[in-house]
């Protein structure tokens, strides 16, 4: 900080001003010590409630949470099985909807209106309609409508037939619910960032000789990014937990069989803290990848990437901050910043 | 090379050599009902800089993008190196480029803009070999070297790894200089390359063009920057309102215009 330009005529020079002689004396903020204490108070509320009362039940007193029987159950063999499922489940869908997604949005920029159309028709009926009313028409309206599902030339002979009540699945009619229905919010975060990058990217890609294509791969998407993934983040962190709506359709997922251990047990709320706490696991995880994923596309749009929370931290603990007054006292011209 | 004869002047073409590098003729281009040029006829030949001058809305640009392919024009003739823009002849018909067509003909043809238009997400260096590497299909180590040699040139030999953020505007219109040169252009067309520069960075790179136009480079310059257009061009075009009004050598046009609408015009810039 001393050594920025620009600097001041020195103290000797300006007499009756010197800084380093005179006492800081900062701001002192009451209400910000008041706040503190409720909050405080709330926080030690919660945790008393969660850990140490208790509840009598039959006669007997037991932890109000039951956290033991929480984890008894938190690693059993159906609930990491339900687990699976779910994580496949978010995966597939979330694969299989930003897919159709790019698709979808690349075909509403397309200047054949019958594209465009289409896929304005498609994010039309797949975001007009609940998902759940999409996971039982799949799982029960296709084999109603359709008894057997046939490949081969339209309105020709057939190629191949299934039997829809044996293609269709519970699991299959809740992928396929889930990544189509994603297919369309995704279309309109893709199309959001790709009309966000500047025309100029298009004409400089042109200009040099590259393809529609290849403006649209090596440019264009590449800058979208930055616009498209903090909203597919939220996405992605919302699939997981729509993922618990299969569980209407008799899928095995996380929450389906911890109410079907619950129902047998009738220890209803332990189990849907099992639930909450592998799905607040996994949000977790995934919102820290997404910071990651965040910063990797922020190359070239800010000119310094911002910390890891490990670089912030240690930012933090180390001595670059630990004495700010005598470096105010020091330069007391220079604005203090960060 | 610094008198372009009239078009009635103008000698037949016969080999590829003395074609000339742009023959424009009754160019016409509207958007919509606005017709933004009204029957362009200009000639450049080869090694020739071209200064375009003109109020805005005169469509110094709008002709640069059609040479370049980036507008369809909608009437007259408008031939690169001897060959139509957008169109293959064929007997008496003429079919339209397809896209493939098209992107060969602009990646002969380099262009940099008021804008620069870096690519933000790639090094300086990978902005330089986007073109060889993905259109021509160039190795990647031969094009690196080359478009090191290029930022060299441009004097920004120790940018190479920078992104284009970091860099100065001038430093970035440098790099889009460099880029377009990237792909070995047989003509190089310059839209406002200095108008978003601050006044101490327009030195920088009017001196590339400077170089560049020395070593024989074909190149048209939409400008605003007179003295450049004195110094370097070979011919000034004065644009207003869609036509040419006005063009010849750059020390006759600045000095002594003949047209009204002209000399209005270099009051005020000049």
């Amino acid at each position: 900080m001393t050594d920025a330009p620009g600097q001041p005529p020195a103290d000797d020079e300006r007499p009756g001003r010197d800084p380093s002689a005179l006492t800081v004396v900062p701001v002192r903020h009451p209400w910000r010590w008041v706040t503190g204490v409720v909050i405080l108070v709330l926080l030690a509320m919660l945790v008393n409630s969660l850990l140490f009362s208790y509840r009598v039940r039959g006669g007997t007193r037991e932890g109000r949470f039951q956290w033991g029987v929480v984890s008894h159950y938190l690693f059993t063999g159906p609930v990491l099985r339900g687990i699976v499922i779910t994580l496949e489940l978010t995966v597939i869908a979330m694969v299989a909807g930003i897919t159709i997604g790019v698709v979808l949005a690349v075909l509403r920029l397309s200047p054949n209106p019958l594209l465009s159309g289409a896929a304005w028709l498609y994010i039309w009926f797949f975001r007009g309609t609940p998902v759940l009313v999409q996971l039982f028409f799949w799982y029960i309206g296709i084999a109603y409508l359709y008894v057997n599902v046939t490949l081969g030339v339209p309105f020709g002979p057939a190629l191949v037939t299934f039997n829809s009540n044996t293609l269709i699945t519970a699991f299959v009619a809740g992928a396929l619910g889930l990544s189509l229905n994603e297919g369309a919010y995704m279309a309109e975060i893709v199309r959001a960032g790709i009309i966000s990058v500047d025309e100029g990217q298009t004409e400089a890609a042109q200009s040099i000789g590259l393809s529609k294509l290849q403006t649209m791969r090596r440019i264009v998407l590449p800058q979208a990014m930055r616009i498209i993934i903090p909203p597919t983040g939220n996405e992605t962190i919302s699939m997981l937990k729509t993922t618990s709506l299969v569980s209407t359709i008799a899928v095995a997922d996380l929450f389906q069989e911890t109410q079907n251990i619950a129902s047998r047990t009738y220890e209803v709320v332990p189990l849907l803290l099992v639930a909450s706490l592998w799905y607040l696991f996994f949000t977790s995880v995934l919102t820290v990848g997404q910071y990651y994923i965040e910063r990797y596309y922020a190359r070239g749009a800010s000119r310094q990437l911002p910390p890891t929370p490990f670089q912030r931290l240690r930012q933090a603990l180390g001595p670059t901050r630990t004495t700010p007054v005598p470096a105010l006292a020091e330069a007391p011209w220079v604005a203090p910043h960060d | 090379m610094t008198d372009v004869p009239p078009p009635s002047e103008r000698p037949a073409a016969t080999g590829r050599g003395s074609v000339p590098m742009i023959d424009a003729r009754k160019v016409r281009k509207s958007y919509g009902r606005l017709e933004v040029l009204k029957g362009i006829d200009m000639l450049v030949g080869r090694g020739e800089v071209l200064c375009l001058i003109g109020p805005s809305g005169s469509g110094k640009s709008t002709f640069l993008r059609c040479i370049n392919h980036l507008e369809n024009i909608d009437g007259g003739e408008l031939d690169v190196d001897g060959e139509l823009v957008g169109y293959r002849q064929s007997g008496d018909k003429l079919y339209e480029l397809k896209d493939r067509e098209v992107c060969a003909k602009r990646a002969e043809i380099g262009m940099v803009f008021q804008r620069f238009n870096l690519f933000p997400h790639m090094s300086v260096l990978d902005n330089v070999v986007s073109g060889p590497v993905w259109v021509k299909k160039a190795s990647s180590g031969s094009s690196k070297d080359r478009a090191r040699d290029l930022l060299a040139r441009v004097g920004l030999a120790d940018k190479v790894d920078s992104y284009p953020n970091q860099l100065s505007g001038g430093q970035q219109q440098r790099v889009a200089i460099a880029r377009a040169l990237a792909m070995d252009p047989k003509l190089m067309l310059f839209d406002e390359p200095t108008s978003a520069l601050d006044p101490e960075l327009v030195g920088d790179v009017l001196d590339v063009m400077r170089d560049l136009a020395a070593d024989g480079m074909t190149m048209i310059v939409v400008t605003h920057e007179m003295g450049f257009a004195r110094e370097v061009g070979d011919t000034v075009v004065f644009m207003d309102g869609g036509v040419v009004v006005e063009q010849g050598d750059p020390s006759e046009v600045l000095t002594d215009p003949q047209h009204e609408r002209t000399r209005s015009f270099l009051a005020k810039v000049l």
